[in-house]
């Protein structure tokens, strides 16, 4: 293939967008941000040596004499496979040999990494690969005009005569590797992005293939880079005593006998607590349960969930600020002889990743350099210089994998990022590694909140919803962040509405409410933010409304849809992959669907279950997703297996409660979390679509609780409205 | 006090305190960092290592009695079994963070020395230790399978 392309891409047949692009070019012989301006022990080396040698193309692309393409990654990988998909995207048009393509992730550097729909550096949302899709195929295809322009003078003949194919340049007996052009291409002036053609759907080799992660990364055989991995010289390990109370402070504390132990080499109050440095992790850990703290609980939020849920049952039975109003649905449903209500109930949720919140900094004055799994770099670096007074050229952030994120380490106000840097300021010129232990992460807070809702609606003579009123009341994520002033508006956090506020179903009125009262309880977006629970009182209350007309909840559900082309075919795809009414479920099974339309895809989940006595279990999902262009089907795949595995986990077990401002779980024998035993079989089907891509990671998380519940209701006759599921 | 360990096939001494869990004692003593700090209570699995090829949590194991014990972490794992479940692991693209899988690899590597033909309860049975928030369960199962189907037909051609 050469460069006589259409000027045409994927996303609807647009040229290149100029504005969208802002690609730095260096000198040759300049390094490429250098990742890890230290040595980690073990494998990393490896890596960082291999970096000092690349030539940098642009911001994303560099190639190294000895042949190897690496992409800088401007997303944190949690997981979610942002190495694979964002590098396919910059090989593809590159024409680059897949096998070639090495991953680091990004520095912070706002102006140069920004998540386009965000406007800032970041992940979540689901929009790794939504922002960027075009922006690395640009990416791609200027390092490869590039290329060919230096392959062109070399060789002294027309650029437009020179073909790449899996990273080799040709031009008849004449033939190059990119590593063999690396120097003379970083020579060559930027390409005008006008200039540059991205190929069509059908001229992809890359996009749309399952390639496979380079074993390198080393996630099988124990050699990735975590935070917990990272080792510095020098380096103290601190742990930190929180209040056991939201909001208590230190009034004080005796650090003699903590100090007197063996290991431990400073203690001191911050902000946030009391934290003690010590050589080692077990040392520090020890240290700490030596302290003597007096908590002041004065301004702690000191009550506990029940008091909170019965506040939240209150505040549904009175009028709250308009969401969404439609016709007048308050006024149809009280001259209404049949009224559906239904009162759902949400516990608060930790994130509970794997890896238990952690980061390394080192203070140096006003300067500071961080290496942790950073999700929040335009954040967090923000949050980082104003803290020491400094600008934010000042802090350098390098990137190490997280051990999963699920939203929390995208914190609004960089907690545990800070309170490394606070316990940093104090021993200037020395790296500390903040750990937190499972108990200190699931104590911590910043947790999905709790919500009530309270659900109704009148139905017509055919058995449709004629009106429904929805009445939401929990804590706003929003308020009190920097982006409240951009995801509130009249009183209206939408993350608290969303799905239920922009929900598909043709219903003629309507009206959503919402009460955001202020609980002294920290809480953050969890995988899928809003959707966790309003994709519950939708799906499950829709299920209900189908059932009172004695509809098939299919059948009933396309009905509703007839005027959302997408969601219908979502969800005829997943009922005839399903068998959906053609086969035979055995004895005390029942089968649930529910569909849902998050982060601009749709899936439908379809879930059998089996109930014995007062246990049941989810035997099969069977899911159906419209995502646009999937980038890498088994990415795909592998996160709506994901996303259902995360939301089972709560639609099962997760809850977190509060006994007079005292969190109730502390470690996974508390708040239970899904293991291998309760996982059902997960079967995939992806919607073809040349639409431009979207939401991934989160999309698989809303139907899968409503699914289950409806499963059960198809078994029990009953109908669920509080997670996690029980059946007694 | 120095305690004497044999830990992939080397012996190391290491001066700690005998209640320190070996898992400290592997990661931030000798920087074998392939092992994992998930829970501290023996309920995540991500810290396992074999010891006398049993699949061992060793957030909660003092290196004292640790003393004396073949250890194997992840970085140790040689046996035709951890080669085919980590060839399986790619394969299949079974981690997703990946934070986990050391220990997720320990266990399924244990499961398969000693049961080259695991049945799906089997495989439940050995491996609800391991948590993955990532739920890479199904994976997990297809991976064991993948790896064991390598020694079931040698087995059964021989």
């Amino acid at each position: 293939m050469n460069i006589h392309r259409f000027l045409k891409s994927a996303a609807g047949h647009q040229a290149v967008d100029n504005n969208r692009r802002s690609f730095l070019k260096v000198s040759a012989g300049t390094s490429a941000g250098l990742m890890l301006g230290v040595s980690f022990n073990g494998s990393a080396l490896a890596q960082s040596a291999a970096t000092e040698a690349a030539l940098e193309l642009n911001a994303f692309v560099s190639i190294t004499p000895d042949n190897v393409v690496k992409v800088l990654i401007k997303h944190l990988e949690m997981g979610q496979g942002v190495y694979t998909g964002l590098a396919t995207c910059i090989a593809e048009e590159m024409d680059a040999a897949w096998s070639q393509v090495e991953c680091e992730h990004a520095p912070a550097n706002t102006a140069r990494y920004a998540n386009l729909l965000m406007g800032q550096q970041g992940t979540g949302g689901s929009t790794a690969i939504a922002n960027s899709f075009m922006q690395m195929r640009q990416a791609g295809a200027a390092a490869r005009s590039m290329l060919v322009s230096a392959a062109a003078a070399k060789w002294q003949v027309p650029a437009s005569e020179i073909t790449v194919t899996d990273g080799m340049l040709t031009h008849g007996a004449r033939s190059a590797t990119f590593g063999e052009l690396a120097i003379a291409a970083a020579q060559q002036p930027t390409p005008d992005a006008g200039s540059l053609t991205l190929k069509i759907p059908a001229e992809f080799k890359l996009i749309g293939q399952e390639n496979t992660l380079r074993k390198d990364v080393g996630k099988h055989n124990g050699t990735a880079i975590y935070t917990q991995d990272v080792k510095l010289p020098g380096m103290l390990t601190a742990v930190v005593a929180h209040s056991p109370r939201f909001g208590g402070k230190v009034k004080s504390f005796d650090a003699g006998a903590a100090l007197a132990r063996q290991g431990v080499q400073q203690v001191f109050e911050i902000d946030s607590g009391i934290a003690v440095l010590a050589t080692d992790y077990w040392s520090a850990t020890k240290g700490r349960e030596l302290l003597r703290i007096e908590w002041d609980d004065s301004a702690a939020e000191t009550r506990g969930t029940a008091d909170i849920l019965q506040q939240y049952r209150g505040l549904v039975d009175t009028a709250g600020a308009v969401a969404e109003s439609h016709g007048n649905a308050e006024q149809t449903l009280a001259q209404s002889a049949d009224v559906t209500e239904l009162v759902f109930e949400y516990p608060y949720l930790a994130h509970a990743q794997m890896e238990p919140m952690n980061c390394v900094a080192q203070v140096n004055g006003t300067s500071a350099e961080m290496w942790y799994g950073c999700q929040s770099a335009s954040g967090d670096q923000a949050a980082i210089a104003q803290l020491l007074g400094t600008g934010i050229e000042q802090v350098k952030i390098n990137t190490v994998f997280a051990g999963g994120g699920f939203g929390r380490r995208a914190n609004p106000v960089s907690d545990y990022v800070l309170e490394a840097v606070r316990i940093a300021q104090q021993v200037q010129g020395t790296p500390v590694k903040l750990v937190w232990s499972r108990e200190d992460d699931m104590q911590a807070g910043y947790y999905r909140p709790a919500y009530v809702h309270k659900l109704s609606a009148s139905q017509d003579a055919n058995g449709k919803p004629a009106a429904i009123q929805i009445r939401v009341a929990g804590q706003s994520i929003m308020a009190g962040t920097s982006l409240g002033a951009m995801m509130i508006s009249n009183g209206i956090d939408i993350t608290s509405v969303e799905g239920l506020s922009d929900m598909s179903y043709d219903i003629p009125e309507r009206q959503v409410e919402l009460h955001s009262p202020e609980v002294g309880i920290p809480v953050q977006w969890w995988r899928s933010v809003g959707h966790t629970h309003t994709a519950f009182s939708k799906e499950v209350f829709i299920d209900a409304l189908a059932r009172k007309a004695g509809a098939d909840p299919v059948a009933y559900r396309l009905e509703l849809l007839k005027n959302n082309p997408r969601e219908t075919a979502v969800l005829k795809l997943a009922a005839e992959k399903a068998g959906w009414g053609t086969t035979q479920l055995p004895a005390g099974w029942g089968r649930g669907v529910a569909v849902h339309t998050s982060f601009g895809s749709t899936v439908a989940e379809i879930v059998d279950v089996s109930v014995q006595g007062n246990n049941f279990k989810v035997e099969r999902v069977v899911a159906a997703i419209d995502c646009g262009i999937a980038v890498n089907p088994n990415i795909v795949r592998a996160q709506v297996e994901s996303a259902i595995a995360y939301g089972l986990s709560a639609a099962l077990a997760d809850e977190v409660t509060l006994t007079a401002g005292n969190v109730d779980q502390t470690n996974f024998h508390t708040y239970r979390v899904l293991r291998m035993n309760a996982m059902p079989s997960v079967e995939t089907h992806i919607v073809p679509s040349t639409n431009p891509p979207s939401g991934v990671g989160e999309p698989g998380t809303p139907p899968i609780a409503p699914a289950v519940a409806n499963a059960l209701a198809a078994v029990t006759g009953r109908t669920f409205t509080r997670l996690p599921l029980k059946l007694a | 006090m120095p305690y004497l360990l044999t830990i992939n096939g080397q012996s190391h001494e290491v001066d700690v305190e005998g209640d320190m869990p070996l898992l400290w004692v592997v990661r931030e003593q000798l920087n074998l960092t392939g092992t994992k700090f998930g829970c501290g209570m023996a309920q995540c699995g991500a810290c396992s290592v074999q010891i006398d090829g049993v699949a061992t949590r060793t957030c909660v194991l003092t290196v004292a009695d640790s003393v004396g014990k073949n250890i194997l972490t992840i970085e140790g794992l040689q046996s035709p079994q951890a080669l085919a479940i980590q060839n399986a692991w790619v394969e299949l693209q079974v981690p997703q963070c990946g934070y986990c899988q050391s220990g997720q690899v320990v266990s399924a590597t244990t499961l398969l020395e000693q049961n080259s033909n695991p049945s799906d309860a089997d495989i439940d049975a050995a491996m609800s230790g391991n948590i993955c928030r990532c739920g890479t369960y199904p994976r997990i199962k297809a991976g064991i399978k993948m790896a064991a189907a390598q020694f079931y037909n040698a087995a059964g051609a021989a």
